[in-house]
């Protein structure tokens, strides 16, 4: 059975999100967010700065206390977990993408041992098999296998992207956030990046939650979109729906927006 | 106990009584979680930070009138911090001392385990220049106890994968991290790793007092210590591969001594009790039958090396 196959044979929701708030003191971080996701499913946010879709990624993540609402992973409920639970649920099935890679590497540790590490924490601890996984995934990820041993510094701003995409894939995850993959690098090096990571969406049938302000990388990567505004979702639907035939005013501002060359 | 030692100004071992029933409530506390640093409300001591006061702290709230201390510095007993260590207990405690391993009720030390084997009842008191294994790896003290709490040690192995990457080996020579009784991975101090086997199942009890950190630990006697390693690199233990000059001992860890500018060299006991009694017992080394011994080496090197008790 391929990965489509058992996606295919899947009803239920991966993940169910459900009036999920979060208040800094008296104003909004995001209101009342719903949605489900399912297997396999990307699901793109977008909206300006300041309204409220990277407060809404680490609260999902559980990197922030959610104030009301329901998060439900697989038919857990994540906000009713102990963190011992959450931690583990973070370092195995989860994966968490850093719009910075200096957030996300271990800037004085090796590719080898960033990539390694997730293995390590949950339990490998033969050297040879960590390495030839680390250097399986750094082949992934376009990045030759003679870097193993150097550090991210000595990368450029692409290659730890790539990096930080290898270390949190390497436990195959289900589900992984990211958070603006694609900011601060060059376009040729976006679409790159844009190709890799659609090609890995695919082969691996991962769900991810991406959080961008670039219409362009939803518009490749994402099946379904979800426009904030304010802290509160103002329209979703599938993504060339809501691209093509923006209804709410900010969205067609949005879409608007894009410069032609 | 308040009495006045024969100094007649100071309490006795220096702390006054509040202060070691505190320390000792910590010491409770550490020997009943193996492994696990307790704060302590650590107190300035007349000596500078590095040279030993989270151990002369721990020492002092556990000596009675009737022990024998023994101070070693990297397993020798006339190096500068062992001396200074043992007269400043003479001086407000006036205990006994010794020199001898078998002897002594309460031995404190820095960077070594004496070689004759403990037995129960005694007190091994070490100091430690930075309690916490993760410290490097990890910046951020909250961060490091929720990974403690939550036994989040895979970081610890990728420090020893780091050094397999780049030296073909775990480099790691000291201060090599164990994990006590399967949960907490604890820092044994800067002890060689040829040390770590004696960590576990010792009959002492083992105290660990980090000063400048504030932070007391402890292994109670027989408790079990693992270092860590990968399955296929597993721990060893490491030494110069010589035999010791003086005493001819094979199984004990080197000095390596310089004995002029010509490249003459000589390896010797780092333990000089060991060595003495061996060498009483009439083993001889290489060199034995020269009448220095490991103690006028070392006397002739004070002022020369830093005997400090810095980290590293």
């Amino acid at each position: 059975m391929t990965i489509m196959d058992r996606i295919a044979t899947t009803h239920e929701p991966l993940l169910r999100v459900d009036g999920l708030t979060k208040h800094y003191g008296p104003r909004i971080g995001c209101a009342d967010v719903s949605f489900d996701l399912y297997p396999g499913e990307v699901l793109g946010i977008v909206g300006e700065s300041g309204s409220g879709k990277s407060t809404l990624l680490s609260c999902l993540a559980g990197h922030q206390h959610t104030d009301t609402g329901r998060i439900a992973y697989d038919g857990r409920d994540v906000l009713a977990m102990s963190e011992t639970e959450r931690r583990r649920l973070g370092r195995t099935d989860w994966a968490y993408v850093h719009q910075n890679p200096r957030d996300g590497l271990r800037m004085g540790v090796s590719a080898g041992g960033n990539v390694g590490e997730r293995l390590m924490a949950v339990g490998a601890r033969h050297y040879g098999d960590i390495r030839s996984k680390a250097a399986d995934w750094l082949g992934r990820v376009e990045i030759a296998s003679d870097r193993i041993d150097d550090r991210p510094s000595a990368f450029s701003g692409g290659m730890q992207q790539r990096l930080q995409i290898a270390r949190n894939l390497v436990t195959s995850p289900r589900l992984v956030f990211m958070d603006e993959p694609t900011g601060g690098l060059d376009v040729s090096v976006q679409a790159r990046l844009l190709d890799l990571l659609r090609g890995l969406v695919r082969d691996l049938g991962l769900s991810v939650v991406i959080v961008t302000h670039d219409l362009a990388v939803v518009r490749l990567l994402a099946h379904r979109l979800m426009v904030m505004k304010a802290g509160k979702v103002v329209e979703q639907g599938l993504t060339d729906q809501v691209l093509d035939d923006p209804q709410h005013a900010y969205t067609q501002l949005l879409v608007s927006s894009i410069l032609q060359v | 106990m308040s009495d006045d030692t024969q100094s007649g100004a100071y309490t006795f071992a220096y702390l006054d009584e509040q202060t070691k029933r505190m320390i000792r409530r910590a010491i409770l506390k550490a020997l009943a979680i193996p492994g696990y640093q307790v704060p302590f409300a650590s107190r300035e001591m007349p000596m500078p930070y590095g040279w030993g006061t989270g151990g002369v702290q721990v020492t002092a709230a556990c000596l009675t009138p009737e022990d024998r201390l023994k101070v070693i510095d990297q397993g020798a007993d006339d190096t500068t911090n062992a001396v200074s260590i043992r007269r400043f207990f003479q001086r407000t405690a006036g205990v006994a001392t010794t020199e001898a391993t078998m002897d002594a009720t309460i031995i404190q030390t820095r960077h070594r385990i004496p070689e004759t084997p403990l037995t129960e009842g005694q007190i091994l008191v070490y100091q430690v220049p930075i309690p916490e294994p993760l410290r490097f790896l990890e910046p951020r003290e909250t961060e490091t106890r929720k990974m403690h709490e939550l036994e989040e040690y895979g970081l610890m192995h990728v420090k020893l994968y780091e050094d397999i990457a780049r030296h073909g080996q775990i480099a790691t020579s000291y201060a090599y991290p164990v994990k006590v009784e399967g949960h907490y991975v604890m820092d044994p101090s800067p002890i060689p790793k040829f040390d770590n086997p004696k960590l576990s199942g010792n009959p002492a009890t083992q105290l660990f007092g980090a000063g400048r950190e504030q932070r007391i630990y402890a292994l109670p006697p027989w408790t079990d210590v693992v270092s860590l390693d990968f399955d296929d690199h597993p721990f060893e233990t490491s030494k110069a591969p010589h035999d010791c000059d003086l005493c001819g001992a094979k199984d004990s860890y080197l000095d390596e001594v310089i004995t002029d500018d010509e490249g003459g060299r000589m390896f010797v006991c780092s333990d000089t009790d060991f060595c003495a009694g061996r060498r009483a017992e009439g083993h001889e080394g290489r060199l034995g039958g020269d009448q220095k011994s490991s103690k006028t080496f070392a006397n002739s090197f004070e002022g020369i090396w830093p005997a400090t008790a810095g980290a590293r």
